[in-house]
């Protein structure tokens, strides 16, 4: 078995390769047989994964050159604990999406024609980020992923969600630029674009801090980071359910990834503890705001979209977690970190897709017509109702787990008004989370007046909220993965 | 190979973690499958803890151990201490399936009913099982996503209301426990509750950490133990059917939160450190204020089950008073009234159940002449509030009893003085009832009168009133014989209090 895995030819390429195939398969062959060629590829994928899984285990992380040009010259793809952690959650959440789509989308057949070629680019764009050690690669995979993410959230034609996409594609092309523009201002600067390669060479000059502050806020106005995120809510929230699960599980948090490589592998050197104090803030911020927001909402989904404002404020804390503490404290956030981010989209996605369903059910958008929805539609109600601990951070969840680190990291650091970040921010979608629950429980009819769901939509979001459970009880195994990827500890 | 020393607490803790799988799964309709289910599934239980306290006393170790987190393990493991609060959990759930099948029968929502009820009673197995903290806390949360849907089960607006309370007490007070785990692993690190004496380092170094550290320990606990002043939920959640109520009281959530209490001071901190700290003091205080406060306001109340949960506030609060009292008697006194307490409150609520299902009773003063109508659940009631006023031999006098020599053994004379007035106060709330149900005639018709068989009430409701009464005798007429919980808690206290 270990010798199979290691004669075989290198797969990391395929990633990207079998999504991007899948697109023009589907783009071709039309809608006739999108589900042949969506189950065909998905599966390579999956397989591909599985694989890469095994012989990163075997053989550590993994680097291949595209046309055999090394850095600096050529494209270099990496696989590290970070990277296969996203590679995978992201082939997880998106065979999901792929699944509940593939009955979900039979109401909207004007959207079946693109939605598939859509979904296979974002899948590649996303692989391209996560793989890519090179800023100038991760400009290329971010712009692909803006503009297949647009393309979804425009899918239904209808004005709202139209004029979601606009607004999104606005915030879009306006964070490239601002990134492409730090790019350029550091390849004048240092004439190169490896990650790795400037973690050594980068000085605090004023042309860095200028390119660093410029791809930074190009990144947080696409991670939608308070007070960046107006444009977040109405495009997730109007948005067909897959696509909406696929955005906030994923989509936002690519840029997100790009900031963490950015920061703290390539620039640990440059930050200072203010500007990561900072970036906490913004964060804070968001928890605050975006439960608060997720609170006032009467319909639905736009409660699910503002939680997803609220939840990519934890996120931020990685930067004062990890900036100028000790090097146990900077581990703890570290793991915590990207464990929240995968807590997150495994717990959101099947947030989104329940509450998809659940809105298919009631024929109404808003909360008040989940009344009844305990007693007559239990299984679209259990995927929303589990995701619904982890997003709360309550135990057994991976939610709680990655709260558990952060809270441990700001404790070893003596950073106590972190502590009170992430226990305020519980309690506080503890609120919204029990908002929703506590309808469920309202009878008003002794008949039951719902569409329900097929098992299939009901089943795809019930298997992410376990796996974000599982999550919890399984997370020694991502946390030693996530470790393996930090390089040197902190400053 | 199965290593049953390796899986055996897991096993406890599945059964009905897997019977409420199934109850979800089934349709709602198929209620004699669910209760076949839930009931073999209880006496599987019942079983299973049998085994496991046999083997505990000939001194075997079953532990289930992995890991969480690269430095933090999960773990259950059955100890003296857990395997008592485990039968008490397994017995009482048995008991209380079987009086909510007769309860429910022809209500909605059944399904989920049971299988929260389900997952609730694991959520206490896991508490009982629970090796560290981390893993105790894991439970204790669990505890209180399972039993919010049973608080809110009627889907009134004023069950909905008691809901919102439950959830703002029990979240608020876990996140304070929360706090304090966090910062004793923060300077501890992944403590079991089977070291000894692993703080008093850390006491000597740290002693203000360390205080700190207990009072939010305590605070978060107390929420749940509901002692003065976070009981408030307590006597809201009084809006749940009255199964629930009896669960709620008498094992599930308010015996969390206590044996919590001797777990941080026994197993975590260790008596004579927290003793030389100087916290036990504040936590007699505490539990000796709850006490009284308790019964002074069970005695305002005129609806039967809000006197029954200000009198649980106050009952419940033994426990911690004896622990405080710093000496094996007052430790046997505190622990053996968690399982006596459970016993007769358990029964004091099936019959406030009964004689609201039945006669459509729910305040003290429609109770007149109730014994003759309902002599079976009269004669339950009776017991197990006698047992609440400490009259021998029903089990409360033993608990007074110990927690008197307790009290006079540690010199602590002010603990005699609250012991006797919550006595005489528990004597004024619950003997006019008693006068009531057997020597007042009836005056007026019952308020919504329903003929269930040719007994007082349905068979299903009447004999877990009346076994559990039973129980509560017989823990006290034979608290010296072998079997009895109070030799239990000696055992406990010879192997926990002696080091």
């Amino acid at each position: 078995m270990s010798s199979l895995l290691q004669e075989l030819p290198q797969l990391l390429p395929w990633l990207v390769i079998l999504p991007l195939f899948w697109a023009l398969f589907s783009l071709a062959l039309g809608v006739l047989y999108r589900h042949w060629i969506a189950g065909v590829f998905i599966f390579l994928l999956l397989a591909t994964n599985l694989i890469l899984i095994g012989q990163w285990l075997l053989l550590g992380d993994l680097y291949y050159s595209l046309g055999d040009w090394d850095v600096p010259l050529g494209i270099q793809l990496r696989l590290d604990g970070v990277a296969l952690a996203m590679v995978t959650v992201t082939s997880l959440v998106t065979a999901a999406c792929s699944l509940h789509a593939s009955t979900y989308l039979d109401d909207y057949p004007r959207a079946q024609q693109y939605f598939w070629p859509l979904l296979a680019f974002t899948w590649a764009s996303l692989n391209v980020i996560w793989l890519s050690a090179d800023l100038f690669n991760l400009y290329v995979g971010l712009e692909l992923l803006g503009l297949s993410a647009v393309g979804l959230v425009a899918l239904t034609g209808q004005t709202e969600a139209l004029g979601a996409a606009l607004r999104y594609l606005y915030a879009a092309l306006l964070g490239s630029l601002a990134y492409l523009l730090g790019v350029a201002l550091i390849y004048s600067g240092y004439g190169q674009l490896d990650l790795p390669a400037l973690s050594g060479l980068l000085e605090s000059d004023a042309s860095t801090r200028l390119a660093l502050a410029l791809m930074t806020l190009g990144l947080l106005l696409k991670t939608a980071i308070f007070p960046l995120h107006i444009w977040l809510p109405p495009a997730h929230g109007k948005a067909l359910p897959p696509v909406s699960a696929l955005l906030s599980a994923l989509v936002v948090k690519a840029s997100f990834y790009i900031l963490v490589r950015l920061w703290l592998e390539a620039g640990l050197q440059v930050v200072v503890p203010s500007a990561a104090q900072f970036m906490g803030a913004l964060g804070a911020g968001a928890v605050f705001w975006g439960g608060w927001m997720a609170w006032r909402q009467t319909e639905l989904k736009m409660l699910v979209a503002y939680s997803t404002v609220a939840q990519l404020g934890y996120l931020m804390l990685i930067f004062p977690l990890m900036v100028g503490v000790s090097p146990t404290a900077a581990q703890l956030a570290w793991e915590g970190g990207w464990l929240q981010l995968i807590a997150h989209a495994l717990a959101k996605a099947a947030m989104f897709l329940a509450a998809g369903n659940l809105v298919l059910a009631m024929r109404r958008p808003d909360i008040i017509g989940l009344h009844g929805v305990g007693r007559f539609l239990p299984f679209s109600l259990l995927g929303f109702g589990l995701a619904g601990v982890s997003i709360m951070g309550l135990p057994p969840s991976g939610g709680f787990m990655a709260k558990w680190l952060l809270l441990q990291s700001a404790l070893a650091s003596g950073q106590w008004w972190w502590l009170l970040v992430l226990a305020g921010g519980s309690a506080l979608s503890a609120v919204y989370i029990f908002k929703v629950y506590q309808q469920c429980y309202i009878e008003d009819t002794e008949v039951d007046n719902f569409r329900h769901p097929s098992l299939l939509l009901d089943l795809s979001s019930i298997t992410l909220a376990l796996l974000a459970l599982s999550l919890g009880i399984f997370s020694a195994w991502p946390q030693a993965l996530l470790a393996t990827a930090l390089s040197g500890g902190g400053v | 190979m199965l290593d049953w020393y390796f899986w055996l607490p897991l096993l406890v803790l599945s059964t009905s973690l897997v019977a409420s799988g199934f109850i979800f799964w089934i349709n709602e309709n198929r209620s004699q499958l669910r209760s076949g289910i839930n009931l073999t599934a209880a006496v599987l239980k019942i079983a299973l803890v049998v085994i496991i306290l046999l083997g505990v006393m000939g001194g075997e170790v079953y532990e289930t151990r992995f890991a969480l987190l690269a430095d933090i393990d999960f773990v259950l493991r059955a100890d003296a201490l857990g395997v008592m609060f485990a039968g008490l959990s397994s017995v009482l759930w048995l008991f209380t399936t079987i009086y909510a099948i007769g309860y429910l029968e022809g209500t909605p929502n059944r399904r989920r009913f049971f299988g929260f009820f389900g997952l609730c009673v694991a959520s206490t197995l896991g508490i009982a099982f629970a090796g560290n903290l981390f893993t105790f806390l894991i439970f204790y949360e669990l505890l209180t996503l399972s039993t919010y849907p049973l608080v809110v089960h009627r889907g009134t607006a004023k069950a909905l209301r008691a809901g919102k309370i439950y959830l703002i007490y029990t979240l608020g007070g876990g996140l304070v426990l929360l706090m304090g785990v966090l910062w004793l692993y923060g300077l501890a690190g992944d403590l079991s509750f089977y070291g000894r004496n692993h703080l008093d380092a850390l006491a000597v170094t740290q002693p203000a950490a360390l205080k700190w550290i207990f009072f939010l320990l305590i605070a978060g606990l107390s929420v749940k133990a509901a002692m003065v002043p976070f009981h408030g939920w307590l006597p809201q959640a009084m809006v749940a059917p009255a199964p629930v109520s009896a669960l709620l009281h008498a094992v599930a959530v308010v015996k969390a939160g206590a044996f919590g209490i001797v777990r941080v001071v026994y197993d975590v901190y260790g008596i004579t450190l927290t003793w030389e700290l100087g916290l036990l003091l504040p936590l007699g205080i505490a539990a000796a204020v709850t006490i009284i406060y308790g019964s002074i306001r069970a005695l305002m109340q005129e609806d039967i089950k809000k006197r029954l949960a200000f009198s649980t506030i106050s009952q419940v609060s033994y426990i911690a008073l004896g622990i405080s009292l710093f000496g094996p008697a007052g430790t046997i006194g505190g622990l053996v009234h968690l399982l006596h307490q459970g016993l007769m409150k358990v029964t004091l609520f099936f019959c406030a159940g009964n004689y609201a299902e039945t006669l459509g009773v729910h305040k003290i003063k429609d109770l007149d002449g109730a014994g003759r109508r309902m002599p079976g659940t009269s004669l339950a009631f009776t017991i197990g509030a006698l047992g609440m006023i400490g009259v021998p031999p029903v089990a409360g006098f033993i608990s007074k009893w110990y927690l008197g020599i307790g009290a006079v053994a540690a010199s602590n004379y002010w603990v005699l003085g609250v012991l006797v007035a919550s006595s005489l106060l528990n004597a004024a709330y619950f003997l006019p009832v008693l006068y009531r149900i057997w020597f007042r005639p009836q005056e007026q018709p019952w308020p919504h009168e329903r003929v269930l068989g040719r007994w007082d009430t349905s068979l299903w409701l009447l004999v877990p009133a009346l076994v559990t009464a039973a129980l509560s005798l017989l823990a006290g007429v034979f608290a010296a014989s072998g079997f009895s919980p109070l030799t239990w808690v000696e055992l406990i206290t010879s192997r926990e209090y002696l080091p």
